[in-house]
């Protein structure tokens, strides 16, 4: 595949895909897993299809569509959580099957037969175009700057957001401010994984890096790591044996991640069984 | 002898139902109040207004602190398994209110958070995470938090559910020690404890019961829980209840 690299654009391109999504995910899934925002990150990327239909039915990028329900979803969830008093998970299931349902009706509203829609939802890194790129590279930056320059009001909002606005941290900001980031990392992995399996690039990375590291920093590190680590093998497995690449992808972090969660249950195991042997 | 708060007609509902009612409490400065009553009873609720993590629904609040207000949490309700170290915590105590773009933590920032962890003593596991840390270690760690904040006011929620016996004894003399420098408002349920340290007890169950010194009677004890309720009095070293005549009542 090297030299397959270096002649097509287009494995160009999905590697610098690659690396852009792992930073993203690594970075944004560590806080994502922390604050459990697993299931809220899910509906704001089924959300998003939503915006793919509408942009598809108005004539303009679907990624863009995308984009703008994503944040859409993320703020529109956000207020109602903290104004309306409902069950989260309750918001959670009607965005994500309402962001679904339009998304079809969309597409359907539009005359003629629809080209291939299906790389949203189940992602095409092969076909990443320039401007997905691009869109990517910007969405990467803001989320990296943005963390790094708050990086310690982060760390006290997301360990105790009560205490931290006790003593005059801005919360509500950096609440809202993590959804649209969470948002901004969906939209660049929708072109790798697609709407479908988004979450297991936010949660993989991050739970392995949980099993290595422990501080902030270093999970967060670890967790880009093990996103380019997945993202680069699948695609290479992808290549290789002509199936899928998101699905490749996700195969290889879901089956890393089990394997690793099995063998540090064992060892576990084996600790209990020594010390309680000692005592005896 | 200034105040330190002052709680006019405070009343919070949560919907349409009342956790607290009516409530006119007054805190001198240098106080060390302690707060009882049964679970439900509205005494977090008041502890959180006082602090606006909860907005008052009729009423005022007013704090004469010319400081912030040192905040401790019950430990069990944070994620233990969250990936910060000991220090860190404390360290967070010195943030700015704002947004601090770009902002580290600096050497006066550390030397002071290992000041306050001695205080409590734990400066041993300044490195430590705190998934490793007891009960006990983690509860004085968030006092640790709170008095970074150089507080002239410090409330604390239950700093001894869950804790060890021996951490609990050291958490209430340490809290004696802090309130030659600033006023004390406990929540607990530890009552017997209660009454040893504090100056003066306050008793709430959605009102305000009773509040003076902490001698209860058994009409206070019977407003306070709602029915009868049979109590060990400790004789050794100092009586909680006041002598009583007569046997016990039965709901």
């Amino acid at each position: 595949m090297l030299s397959a690299l270096f002649e097509y654009q287009f494995l160009q391109n999905a590697l610098w895909a690659c690396l852009l999504a792992s930073i993203v995910c690594g970075i944004i899934g560590v806080m994502v897993v922390e604050k459990k925002l697993v299931m809220m990150s899910g509906g704001i990327a089924h959300t998003a299809y939503g915006g793919v239909g509408l942009g598809y039915l108005l004539g303009f990028e679907p990624i863009i569509g995308a984009f703008i329900f994503s944040v859409g979803a993320a703020l529109g969830i956000g207020y109602i959580k903290r104004k309306g008093g409902v069950r989260s998970d309750i918001i959670i299931g009607l965005f994500w099957s309402l962001g679904m349902a339009l998304g079809i009706i969309f597409i359907s509203l539009m005359p003629g037969y629809p080209p291939d829609l299906n790389s949203y939802l189940f992602g095409n890194i092969l076909s990443v175009t320039r401007l997905d790129l691009n869109m990517m590279i910007i969405m990467t930056f803001i989320t990296v700057v943005v963390i790094i320059a708050l990086f310690n009001n982060w760390k006290a909002y997301l360990f105790d957001d009560e205490f931290a606005s006790i003593i005059g941290i801005k919360t509500v900001f950096l609440e809202y401010f993590l959804l649209i980031l969470v948002a901004m990392t969906i939209v660049v992995l929708i072109r790798v994984v697609g709407i479908i399996m988004v979450l297991a690039l936010l949660t993989a990375p991050a739970a392995m890096a949980g099993i290595f590291t422990s501080g902030l920093k270093s999970r967060m590190i670890g967790a880009v790591i093990f996103g380019a680590v997945f993202c680069i093998a699948g695609l290479w497995a992808s290549y290789a044996l002509n199936l899928a690449s998101g699905a490749c992808i996700v195969i290889l972090a879901v089956s890393f991640c089990f394997f690793a969660f099995a063998a540090r249950s064992v060892r576990m195991k084996q600790k209990r069984k020594i010390a309680s042997s000692r005592n005896e | 002898m200034g105040k330190a708060v002052q709680i006019d007609h405070l009343s919070v509902y949560y919907g349409d139902t009342p956790a607290i009612k009516d409530v006119c409490l007054e805190v001198a400065q240098g106080e060390f109040l302690g707060i009882i009553g049964p679970n439900g009873g509205g005494k977090s609720t008041l502890l959180k207004a006082i602090l606006g993590l909860i907005p008052a629904n009729t009423g005022t609040i007013r704090i004469f602190s010319d400081g912030p207000l040192g905040y401790v949490p019950q430990f069990a309700t944070m994620d233990k398994r969250f990936p910060i170290s000991a220090l860190e915590v404390v360290l967070t105590a010195r943030q700015k209110p704002g947004l601090s773009l770009f902002k580290g933590y600096s050497k006066e920032d550390r030397t002071m958070a290992l000041m306050q962890m001695e205080k409590v003593g734990i400066q041993n596991l300044a490195k430590r995470q705190i998934a490793g840390l007891s009960g006990g270690e983690f509860q004085r760690l968030l006092i640790a938090r709170a008095l970074a904040l150089e507080p002239k006011i410090l409330l604390l929620d239950e700093p001894t559910a869950s804790v060890d016996a021996g951490s609990r004894t050291q958490i209430y003399n340490l809290l004696e020690e802090l309130n030659k420098d600033m006023t004390i408002i406990l929540v607990s349920h530890d009552l017997l404890a209660v009454s040893s340290k504090v100056q003066k007890l306050a008793c709430m169950n959605g009102e305000l019961v009773y509040h003076g010194e902490p001698e209860l009677s058994e009409g206070v004890v019977n407003k306070l829980y709602g029915c009868p309720v049979e109590l060990i009095a400790h004789g050794v070293p100092h009586r909680v209840l006041k002598d009583h005549e007569g046997g016990m009542h039965k709901c």
